[in-house]
């Protein structure tokens, strides 16, 4: 009877072996390590590098530009979306080492289910436009939070603004 | 002159069909002991308790036990209590004669008497309710057993029958509910599993904050709770037996996120949001063989599903038509039918357990309210209206709301609230800290 599920979480538990864990919010990974994040076994260490090392992930985040925008309930790209989208297609196509996380998250005016439904439609229309753009789909995956994590917390348009965002998250040595 | 109770409940349930459900009390002053949840207005019912007789150890249990009796009754909106100063009749000794006339004097229409016993860790809870009006016992009385660590609940298996012999309907005091109890900040809430009993009390911690956990579900018999949780990276669902705390996954397809899962009222079915390339669809997953069942197939957001009582029907939140707009169809899936009709966006449908009313979030003109319309979509009412309320869930008698309400700004946080289905009972429900996404049990046992 619980023979079916437990193939699943073992299947999951080696999905997750071979991709670092995308929670980059959370404390632990799938080992669960506990809320005080000291040497939290699911915490990677990497440096950003220098910003005016055009390779450097701090550069593809500040200059590239590792975020892009929606409008309200909208998971269509604008124009200013593709081109920072673009500007990321050819960053990575230059550094194939990096492993790509996509995060769609969504403003706090709407529901928990909606929202994080919504936050992964966002995400695959930038995984979409990436995988046009002639970057593998191996190299990618989405995830959504929704309303969850916020980047700005005032409670007024130009905080919605920019939580209705996707953020192309960076990490090394997987996915070349 | 007085009217023979049979007859009197006949009338009262004529008047019920009448009035639909126009959800109101009606105190009928003078009268039988009754109020109809569903028909005139008004006065909350002015009921004695006092305090229980201590028939042997009770100590504080005797007066703590009539306490939360009194705020479950009281909390209903539908009774307030006489307080014990205004008493003329002292309640000594659980078998005394009932002196009507003192009861009578001081406007009661109700007195609830019990007495209380402990010896180790055993306690005896026995109780009476009079209709001092009719001047006679409403129901036989009966006893409850169990150990001291139990008092609460048997004060709410007390409160619940008073409530149940006064109105007709079922009770909901001796319920759980399960929540998200969160903390820090808003960029960074730390979120983790919680239950309670349904008046804030007993607070057990289930997961810890690790990872972001989302929308706890009861099973229908209360052993088992569903959930969404980050604990993987993504999201995903997980089943909880809600006793040993042991989790499993459920359902779980790798390159997909699984989020709003809800139990069927067989306990075996779970239905569930799967994404997967950016669509969200609503499977069943068999919590037995982990067996898929895709239900819908479309490019739309299909999520916040709910089965009727019957489970031959799920009631979900679609955005086919352009916003979020509430729909059913049938448990096997197939074409299914918009319900919502009114301006505005509408979430979280969630079917009443009586199968007469929905549920749902609505967000119109920057505010959001908890409201409720029948199962065809008409007579929609809002029965709350905040920056932020969303998530409702019924207490087991399908007359009261939880739901989730969130202050704005960066210090906003999010609280649990009631509220009875006249719309006129909202009440703060007492958490330690920030809570969200209540989902409350079925009655206990």
């Amino acid at each position: 009877m619980t023979l079916m599920p437990k193939i699943l979480l073992i299947v999951a538990a080696l999905g997750l072996a071979a991709c670092n864990n995308p929670d980059r919010y959370g404390a632990g990974g799938a080992g669960g390590a506990g809320g005080d994040g000291l040497g939290g076994s699911g915490i990677d260490t990497m440096g950003l590098g220098d910003p005016n090392d055009p390779a450097s992930i701090a550069y593809f985040n500040q200059t590239v530009g590792d975020k892009v925008l929606f409008e309200v309930d909208q998971s269509n790209l604008t124009d200013t979306a593709r081109g920072i989208l673009a500007g990321q297609a050819q960053w990575l196509q230059a550094n194939p080492g990096y492993a790509i996380i996509i995060e769609g998250h969504a403003d706090e005016q709407g529901t928990r289910e909606y929202n994080l439904a919504l936050g992964a439609r966002r995400a695959s229309s930038v995984q979409n436009f990436l995988i046009a753009q002639g970057i593998p789909a191996s190299r990618m995956r989405t995830i959504s939070y929704g309303k969850e994590r916020p980047i700005e917390v005032c409670s007024v348009e130009a905080c919605y603004a920019q939580n209705r965002r996707a953020v192309t998250v960076l990490s090394a040595g997987a996915g070349a | 002159m007085r009217i023979p109770m049979i007859l009197t409940v006949r009338l009262l349930a004529m008047a019920v069909m009448a009035m639909a459900f126009v959800p109101q009390a009606m105190a009928q002053d003078g009268g039988p002991l009754r109020i109809v949840i569903g028909s005139g207005v008004i006065e909350p019912l002015p009921l004695a308790i006092p305090n229980f007789v201590d028939e042997g150890g009770a100590g504080d249990y005797a007066r703590e036990i009539s306490r939360v009796i009194a705020a479950d009754l009281t909390g209903t909106g539908l009774f307030r209590e006489i307080p014990a100063e205004a008493h003329i009749s002292q309640i000594s000794s659980f078998d005394q004669p009932v002196a009507y006339q003192d009861w009578k004097a001081i406007n009661a229409q109700g007195l609830v008497v019990g007495a209380v016993t402990v010896a180790g860790d055993r306690i005896t809870v026995k109780f009476r309710i009079f209709d001092i009006f009719s001047g006679e016992q409403l129901g036989e009385g009966l006893q409850f057993a169990g150990s001291t660590g139990g008092w609460r609940r048997m004060a709410h298996k007390v409160a619940d029958a008073a409530y149940s012999r006064i109105t007709g309907e079922g009770g909901y005091f001796d319920s759980r509910v399960v929540f998200v109890s969160e903390s820090g900040p808003k960029a960074q809430r730390d979120k983790r599993l919680a239950v309670m009993d349904y008046d804030g009390a007993n607070v057990q911690y289930l997961t810890d904050s690790g990872s972001i956990v989302l929308a706890p579900r009861f099973s229908p018999a209360g052993d088992q709770i569903l959930f969404t949780s980050y604990q993987s990276g993504f999201p995903a669902i997980y089943i909880m037996d809600a006793r040993t705390l042991e989790t499993r996954s459920l359902g779980e397809q790798p390159g997909t996120m699984t989020f709003a899962p809800r139990f069927a009222p067989n306990g075996q079915t779970v239905v569930f949001s799967l994404e997967q390339g950016g669509n969200t669809d609503l499977y069943t997953v068999d919590v037995g063989s982990g067996q898929l069942n895709q239900l819908t197939n479309a490019p739309s957001i299909e999520t916040a599903p709910s089965y009727s009582p019957d489970g031959s029907q799920i009631v979900f939140e679609s955005d086919r038509s352009g916003g979020p707009q509430l729909y059913i169809m049938s448990a096997g899936g197939g074409e299914p039918q918009r319900i919502s009709a009114g301006q505005g966006k509408y979430g979280t449908p969630v079917w009443s357990p009586r199968g007469d009313l929905i549920a749902f979030t609505k967000q119109n003109a920057g505010r959001f309210h908890i409201g409720v319309m029948r199962t065809d979509g008409s007579e929609e009412r809002l029965l709350t209206t905040s920056f932020l309320d969303e998530g409702p869930t019924w207490a087991p008698n399908g007359r009261v709301i939880m739901f989730t309400r969130e202050s704005p700004g960066a210090e906003g946080s999010a609280s649990l609230w009631s509220v009875d289905i006249s719309g006129r009972n909202i009440r703060q429900v007492p958490t330690d800290g920030p809570a969200s996404d209540p989902a409350w049990s079925p009655l206990l046992p």
